[in-house]
């Protein structure tokens, strides 16, 4: 029997399921050795049980977690998939504002008075916090990035096909960019988050140039009191710091170790 | 079996094959139609709030985060806005290497709508999948075409998915002219699966609804419009600047969608590949117009289901139009260019034609150079509206003739049609029919 694997989506952009579609030289073989039982942005049907589910997507109202626990409970192994997933994402910095405050941004005084006041608005508005798919259910394998690396999706299905243990990368994303011998984005007057960022992107970002902003997340064991001075000593002012931690990183320790009171 | 003289309910909980999450919802008594709705259910992630704060450079960056399949759209959309608040005026190569990445997300995200989201439905399959063992050439001709697009998208962006090689003023790193070389002699080669895609979409039997409407879309006296041009409508035939577009989308919200619906000179309009084709078919590639033809796409069109086959139309245009913005870029070479830049105040707008429509951001920054103010208007928004009236219209017109599963079937692929893109700050559509 084929693994039973599905995709969900949750809040996302989704680009991570079209870059698993964008695995073009490898889907047709994927397709061959695993039965995809919900894909919902790529086919109709639906299915009671899974082996594998991919999560995409960072879980923002209580329905979410509703609908996650319930696909934690008929699937076996659960992968968080993508930054969304992983570390709650760009999105997360919304959690350093208070909800009346998003919606009036986004919406309006008025319309931001209704959905909160109106009873009709309430169960498709009930926004709660941006939250990581491991703060809601246990995960079992983690595909990190925004947008995750198609490799590693691709080492990681190798690997439950196969009964084998998945590897991933436990450096530094600046020990990879400095295994490619590219040119410190310090040395060319910009700051950099590679230190303490996990690495498996082959520091993609700054191979193309520019620079890392953290979206795989940080390594467990980073120094985070070494880095906020690195960026100070770059001059960085401390709402500057706590700016470039939340980018990508609100969700993880390290946005809320870089809270300053400059939130605004 | 008809359904007149029937009381219920179509309920399409979660429509497949559609980016992000929406409902339909329609409603009969005594074979009338009492209410159609089309529910928008995607979470809300508040861009326009959280953006505050950034710099000029990292709105781009983080904006095109909004969606996966427009992430290029985006990104051009929110740099241009950026620029326009920044004074930043870009060079000429600078405009010419956007105009090759936008378009090549259009063939990216057409052949993926096209084949991959649309067909299954024209030929009775309810996805991709078992069109794998039954119509394995056109399977892997999609994945071709779909490669060379995503590897079109790399060469110039530095990544298929959030590219990171444009920025404010210019390119970051410029795009390998040996890799660019080699994506234009696949696309040279790839002239013949073109021809297949037109054949296969010329079997299609496409649904024969009409429901007039107003067309917006960019358009530009040069050339057709995907990158820069006024704000225009088929209405009025004339346009506006693109910072006055709010005089264009005049938002409003439903209580039964996260998403802010618009309208302009009537209760709706239209955006995408089928309203571009309606206001600026005379600029099309000569080539893509024959393929109209081949068609039988004649302007103006009415018939939303139409939407897949003016992508088809638009496939063919990118794809000649890419083929001569490669030659100059190969003749001509490219030369580095100083992209340094110190933020200040300002405001700006910007917009660009995604595949889904036209893409509207706006930026405002602060003394500091950090943003002070956010605002994005999508091509799904803009459309919902005019979904929903489509199905207001088609739905009593199907309903004496076609069984609850057909039209059903009709309500999800006339949403599909449009091609949405619900992600981009929320969930879209879900039939309901209920007793």
């Amino acid at each position: 029997m084929k693994p039973k694997v599905a995709f969900f989506d949750f809040a996302s952009c989704e680009g991570c399921q079209l870059a698993v579609l964008n695995c073009e030289d490898v889907l047709l073989d994927i397709l061959g050795l695993v039965d995809i039982v919900e894909f919902r942005e790529a086919m109709s049907e639906t299915a009671p049980r899974f082996d594998v589910a991919f999560i995409e997507g960072s879980i923002n109202r209580e329905q979410d977690a509703e609908r996650l626990r319930d696909i934690r409970a008929r699937s076996t192994y659960l992968v968080a998939m993508g930054a969304c997933a992983c570390i709650g994402n760009v999105q997360a910095r919304s959690n350093f504002i208070a909800p009346a405050e998003n919606f009036q941004r986004v919406y309006g005084v008025e319309d931001r008075n209704r959905v909160q006041t109106d009873p009709e608005f309430w169960p498709l508005w009930a926004h709660t916090r941006v939250r990581a798919v491991h703060e809601i259910v246990p995960v079992d394998f983690e595909l990190r990035g925004c947008p995750l690396v198609p490799e590693e999706f691709v080492h990681l299905v190798k690997s439950l096909v196969t009964g084998a243990i998945p590897r991933f990368s436990t450096q530094a994303v600046c020990v990879e960019c400095k295994m490619l011998e590219n040119e410190c984005v310090y040395d060319q007057g910009e700051t950099c988050m590679g230190q303490i960022t996990r690495g498996g992107c082959k520091a993609i970002c700054i191979t193309n140039g520019y620079r890392c902003d953290g979206c795989r997340g940080v390594l467990p064991h980073a120094n985070l009191t070494a880095h906020h001075g690195l960026l100070k000593s770059k001059g960085l002012s401390e709402p500057q710091i706590t700016n470039r931690y939340r980018l990508f990183c609100s969700a993880e320790s390290l946005g809320r170790v870089g809270r300053t009171g400059h939130d605004k | 079996m008809t359904n007149n003289a029937k009381t219920y309910t179509i309920d399409v909980h979660h429509v497949t094959r559609v980016e992000g999450h929406g409902n339909i919802r329609i409603n009969t008594r005594d074979g009338v139609v009492e209410d159609v709705k089309l529910c928008i259910v995607e979470a809300n992630r508040f861009f326009e709030s959280f953006t505050r704060g950034m710099t000029p450079h990292e709105i781009p960056w983080v904006v095109g985060r909004i969606c996966g399949i427009c992430c290029v759209g985006h990104q051009l959309s929110a740099t241009k806005a950026v620029e326009d608040a920044q004074g930043i005026a870009v060079s000429p190569q600078t405009v010419l290497l956007r105009k090759m990445l936008n378009e090549s997300q259009f063939l990216q995200s057409h052949v993926l709508h096209v084949y991959f989201l649309a067909v299954p439905d024209f030929v009775g399959a309810p996805s991709v999948i078992p069109l794998i063992k039954t119509h394995p050439e056109v399977v892997k001709r999609a994945l071709r075409l779909k490669k060379l697009a995503n590897d079109y998208t790399e060469v110039m962006g530095g990544r298929t998915i959030h590219p990171m090689s444009n920025t404010l003023k210019g390119w970051r790193r410029l795009p390998d002219l040996e890799r660019l070389e080699q994506v234009r002699n696949r696309l040279v080669a790839a002239v013949p699966d073109l021809l297949e895609t037109v054949g296969i979409v010329k079997t299609l039997k496409i649904p024969g609804y009409e429901r007039e409407t107003e067309f917006v879309s960019l358009k530009h006296p040069d050339e057709y419009a995907l990158y820069e041009g006024d704000v225009f409508s088929s209405d009025t035939q004339s346009g506006v600047p693109v910072r006055d577009y709010r005089s264009v989308t005049n938002e409003f919200t439903v209580a039964h969608s996260t998403t802010k619906w618009s309208r302009w000179h009537r209760d709706a309009y239209a955006v995408g590949a089928l309203a571009r084709v309606n206001n600026n078919f005379d600029q099309l590639h000569p080539e893509a117009k024959s393929v109209a033809e081949t068609l039988g796409l004649k302007t103006p069109c009415y018939n939303p289901y139409m939407n897949n086959v003016a992508q088809v139309v638009e496939i063919v245009h990118c794809a000649y139009n890419s083929l001569a913005m490669m030659e100059t870029v190969l003749n001509g070479g490219l030369r580095e260019e100083d992209i340094g830049h110190t933020p200040k105040a300002g405001r700006g707008f910007g917009a660009v034609e995604v595949p889904r429509g036209i893409l509207f951001h706006e930026y405002a920054f602060d003394e500091a150079g950090r943003c002070c103010d956010a605002n994005a208007i999508i091509p799904t928004s803009q459309n919902v509206n005019n979904i929903e009236q489509d199905m207001k219209a088609f739905v009593p017109l199907m309903l004496p003739e076609m069984s609850q599963e057909t039209l059903t079937l009709h309500m999800e692929m006339l949403l599909r049609a449009y091609d949405p893109c619900i992600s981009c700050s929320v969930h879209m559509l879900n039939v309901e029919f209920v007793d």
